[in-house]
């Protein structure tokens, strides 16, 4: 049986009708995992015993008839910024290296009460802080369609273990693209969805307020069904919304004649690679011939969300990563200190990379006293504006879309030496953070062989909307999401 | 030149909630170190806070008896430190929008009253309890440090005060009426010496009604530390300026043993917070139904109750005070009041004897031996003429140390006092016929005499009459007086 190309939501009928068993699934996805991994290096770590034991164990509940999660035996796998009880959480970070968490996740739990079996911690850029995945301190994750370029980031391990068929689908977490720009550069389906949708109980902090956890996955049906499982109310986050979960999958239709859809100017003109525009274009040609309304609107204050998001983020997580100081867990630098600030110093010099240091520096700038209201205040001023752009925006139309990313997978190395080029990645993808709406990016075609990415954005709590856009444009477009090039020949 | 003593104080009391400020982990003093934690108040990653709906009760409970304003939309921030005490690296409290605003206390000196502002009343987390060792005691020079985290993340209401104290005598009476507000609210244990209370202070001298440098003063760990301490500030202050120094604008740390305070290292010391609004909580919005029921449960405060005492039982303002700046010892009283004796009566002997007794056994009157029923059993006796004063004070020594009753004492040990007239008039009569001269001195209004006369009846009496019924008769006998 081809387990590979099945779906996470194909695979979970064939385990629950008993036609293949949850360990043959696991086992299968393991051998993949061997197979392709020394090129990709899409996990930072693979628990595959584990994995293997709570198959067997699901493998036996059905056996006997018991009640098993609607995913039960489908294998997963999990960024490793989400907190896992008893398996290494690095976030891709020499300062937790060794760490392991006593808790899960809130979205951990509620996909293990699914029966979703995890195959392994997928790699990403450290603490979660970058767009290509090179940030890794277990070393970059390379793209699945060309292993000379990256897949993205930060969620890269996720989006390429999803695209490199070592995992059916994934959890990812988005701060400012981190979810939709590596989806699109993989060639996945990724959704960051509304602020508060889902708990971000145990998803290890980099912005608090731009946050969110979300699906990785190859089709829209999947991302329905993940986003279904992880999203509700969890009284363990202040910030979590008081929706009751939501059956987005059997909601799922590709009825949307008559939507009202409109492409963002600024997002979509200078400095988008005309390859990726291309693309674009000819997916706004298809939602036409679905019977939607295109158009184009001007949202003026999307020039100033880079700036905006990188003086916020790295304010907040300058703050966040504070708690990493040798003192109660993870690393701690050795040496006679005089002190214990000392030893704070020679901890975090030691124990975070660059992109980290860079970012924390730039927070603890934004907040200084004399410059708390010139750049912390004043971004936070032009998100309010973003907020009301998109707002206005939704007054007219149902959905905004976009490319997700501004350019295609890039080579690596290639942007290492410039951290702004590299913040551009996510210029299309960070005013959602900054508006806490919800954004999904469907992979729409190829240029020059490389996967390109469709941005959807709706108003808050539109998520089902948005999936549905994105199903009826997933049946037209037909993109096959197996990279050529990686033995994808063998896996059919 | 005109100096002025000018100080205001910064509060922190832990409140006796059962869980802390941001998760569900007991909120109580003491226990092995570091049992009492969970993934959010050790800050592990990825753990998020919840607020704690009774704490922030609470909190508008205190900042209603202070007379504070309730903020509709209150926010928390995050005051940004490394410290390893603070497992987050930064605390949650409250910065620009607190809870509340703009109240006051009012102090009772002995022959003023001073109404102190209180600037806010917010809420936050407590830290962890660092454990240096080594010789200093202190984080620098400490060989290492142990840390327990069972105290992190209970919540900690904050006071500030307006700078309106006078004196480290006005500071203190402020310190005692808070502690007994707090009491009277039921919301802290208020213990100093166990950290529910703590205190540090910001003082300056003024001089011609100019404001001078302020001085922070940390680590009074008591009421009697915080007196020395701001005495010993004030003094080094006065004396610098005097000697034409410049003060310096500083933390400094009170050493009590040594009795002085010095400066604290830099280190010690963020000069730069970073504050910025916590974004894992929502903001605090205390709805007015939520407030008016906080405000129906408000009970009788100190200062309301010491009024009540000097109306309706006349007790002079000093004793009033006394009894009502401790609640335990408030509720005592008004016990004892239902015996029916006279509460000016009750109140001396529990200010007084008892209350000398309690301190020296350091018993609180909780436990205190003797109920406050027996202590109207004593009055009584006392009133009845059945025994004496001065006997009262030993009967009540006995009942504080054995635990019996008054009335059961004086029986045991044939105390009691002869008040029968016929009794004491046999005695005297016999007194003065066995002594002719000193009942002519008496005549003759020599005082010595009734002092000789009285130690006769005494001594056939073996004490036991009553000294002013005698004295009485004795007079009335030889017509003197």
């Amino acid at each position: 049986m081809d387990i590979l190309n099945r779906s996470a939501v194909e695979l979970a009928g064939l385990i629950k009708n008993r036609e293949v068993s949850a360990l043959r699934v696991t086992d299968t996805f393991l051998e993949r995992i061997e197979e392709v991994e020394p090129r990709v290096h899409a996990y930072v770590n693979v628990y595959s015993e584990a994995a293997r034991a709570s198959a067997k164990h699901i493998d036996e509940d059905i056996a006997r008839s018991e009640r098993v999660g609607s995913y039960a035996g489908v294998p997963m796998a999990i960024k490793d910024v989400l907190s896992t009880r008893g398996f290494n959480t690095t976030c891709g970070s020499r300062m937790l290296e060794n760490f392991v968490p006593v808790y899960d996740a809130t979205a951990v739990e509620r996909v293990k009460a699914a029966g979703a079996v995890m195959l392994g911690k997928a790699n990403m850029d450290e603490f979660a802080m970058g767009s290509s995945t090179e940030n890794s301190y277990f070393g970059p994750t390379r793209n699945p369609w060309d292993l000379e370029r990256v897949p993205g980031g930060s969620s890269g391990g996720s989006a390429a273990a999803v695209a490199a068929g070592e995992a059916p689908w994934a959890l990812g977490s988005d701060t400012g693209g981190s979810i939709r720009q590596p989806a699109s550069l993989c060639g996945i389906v990724g959704l960051k969805p509304t602020y508060g949708l889902v708990s971000r109980y145990g998803l290890v902090a980099f912005a608090s307020s731009l946050d969110q956890v979300g699906p990785m996955t190859r089709n829209v049906s999947d991302c329905a069904a993940l986003l279904g499982i992880v999203s509700g109310h969890d009284p363990r986050d202040s910030t979590s919304i008081e929706e009751p979960a939501r059956d987005y999958l059997g909601k799922l239709t590709d009825d949307v004649k008559g939507m009202k859809v409109a492409i963002v100017k600024e997002l979509s003109s200078e400095g988008i690679d005309p390859g990726v525009l291309e693309q674009i274009r000819a997916t706004m040609d298809v939602l036409e011939s679905l019977g939607v309304h295109t158009d184009e609107v001007s949202l003026p204050s999307f020039e100033n969300g880079l700036s905006s998001y990188y003086l916020i983020a790295p304010a907040e997580a300058s703050s966040n990563l504070a708690r990493f100081d040798g003192v109660r867990y993870g690393y701690r630098a050795e040496g006679d200190f005089n002190d214990v600030w000392d030893m704070y110093d020679a901890t975090r010099a030691e124990g975070f990379g660059p992109e980290v240091k860079r970012r924390i520096m730039l927070g603890t700038y934004a907040l200084s006293a004399g410059y708390y209201d010139e750049y912390y205040a004043k971004a936070q001023k032009i998100r309010t504006l973003i907020v009301r752009d998109y707002g206005r925006a939704f007054d007219e139309y149902d959905l905004l879309v976009s490319p997700t990313s501004p350019t295609t997978a890039f080579k690596l190395g290639e942007k290492m030496d410039d951290p702004l080029t590299m913040y551009l990645s996510d210029i299309c993808t960070i005013p959602v953070n900054l508006a806490g709406i919800p954004g999904l990016s469907l992979p729409c075609g190829l240029a020059d062989g490389l996967p390109v990415g469709f941005q959807i954005m709706g108003p808050p709590l539109s998520e089902q909307k948005i999936l549905n856009l994105a199903y009826a444009l997933e049946r037209e477009t037909c993109f096959d999401p197996r990279p050529a090039g990686l033995g994808a020949e063998k896996v059919t | 030149m005109e100096n002025e003593t000018i100080i205001g104080l910064e509060i922190h009391t832990e409140l006796n909630t059962n869980s802390k400020m941001f998760c569900g982990c007991e909120a109580t003093f003491g226990g092995d170190p570091n049992t009492k934690t969970c993934p959010v108040c050790l800050g592990h990653p990825g753990s998020l806070p919840v607020m704690n709906r009774e704490a922030v009760g609470d909190t508008i409970l205190l900042a209603l008896a202070l007379n504070c304003g309730i903020t509709e939309r209150s926010i928390f921030h995050r005051k940004n430190y490394f410290y390893p005490d603070m497992p987050k690296d930064f605390q949650i409290s409250q910065y620009d929008i607190p809870l509340s605003h703009d109240g006051w206390l009012e102090v009772e000196m002995e022959d003023y009253k001073r109404r102190v502002g209180i600037t806010r009343v917010h809420l936050e987390e407590d830290t962890g309890k660092s454990v240096h060792i080594g010789e200093s005691g202190r984080i620098h020079g400490a060989e290492h440090s142990l840390e327990d985290f069972n105290r992190a993340g209970i919540p900690l209401a904050e006071i500030v005060t307006e700078p309106d104290l006078r004196s480290p005598e006005e500071a203190r009476a402020f310190m005692q009426m808070l502690r007994a507000t707090l009491e009277y609210l039921g919301i802290s244990d208020c213990k100093m010496e166990e950290g529910s209370l703590r205190c540090d202070a910001n003082i300056s001298i003024a001089v011609d009604g100019k404001m001078g440098t302020k001085v922070e003063i940390k680590n009074m760990n008591s009421f009697r530390a915080m007196f020395r301490a701001l005495t010993y500030e004030e003094e080094r202050q006065r004396f610098a300026l005097k000697e034409g120094e410049v003060i310096v604008q500083e933390t400094r740390h009170w050493d009590d043993d040594a009795g002085q305070t010095s400066p604290l290292r830099s280190k010690e010391e963020a000069f730069d917070y970073r504050y910025f609004p916590e974004p894992d909580l929502v903001p605090v919005e205390p709805d007015k139904a939520w407030v008016e029921a906080i405000k129906a449960r408000m009970p009788e405060l100190p200062v309301e109750r010491l009024r009540r005492f000097e109306h309706k039982f006349g007790l002079q303002p000093e004793i009033a005070n006394m009894l009502t700046s401790e609640k335990a010892m408030a509720d005592y009283f008004e016990e004892a009041v239902v015996s029916g004796q006279d509460p000016v009566a009750l109140a001396k002997w529990i200010a007084g004897d008892l209350a000398a007794m309690l301190k020296e056994a350091t018993v609180p009157i909780e436990a205190c031996p003797l109920k406050p029923h027996g202590l109207g059993e004593l009055v009584a006796l006392v009133a009845q003429r059945i025994i004496s004063g001065k006997m009262a004070k030993e009967v009540l020594r006995e009942a504080f140390e054995t635990g019996k009753g008054p009335s059961e004492i004086v029986e045991a040990k044939g105390l009691s006092q002869i008040a029968d007239g016929s009794e004491i008039e046999s005695v005297v009569d016999e007194v003065i016929a066995t002594n002719p001269d000193a009942a002519n001195d008496m005549r003759e209004g020599k005082e010595q005499a009734l002092k000789f006369l009285m130690g006769q009846v005494m001594k056939k009496t073996r004490g036991k009459a009553n000294p002013e019924m005698a004295s009485d008769l004795i007079k009335k006998k030889l017509n003197a007086g």
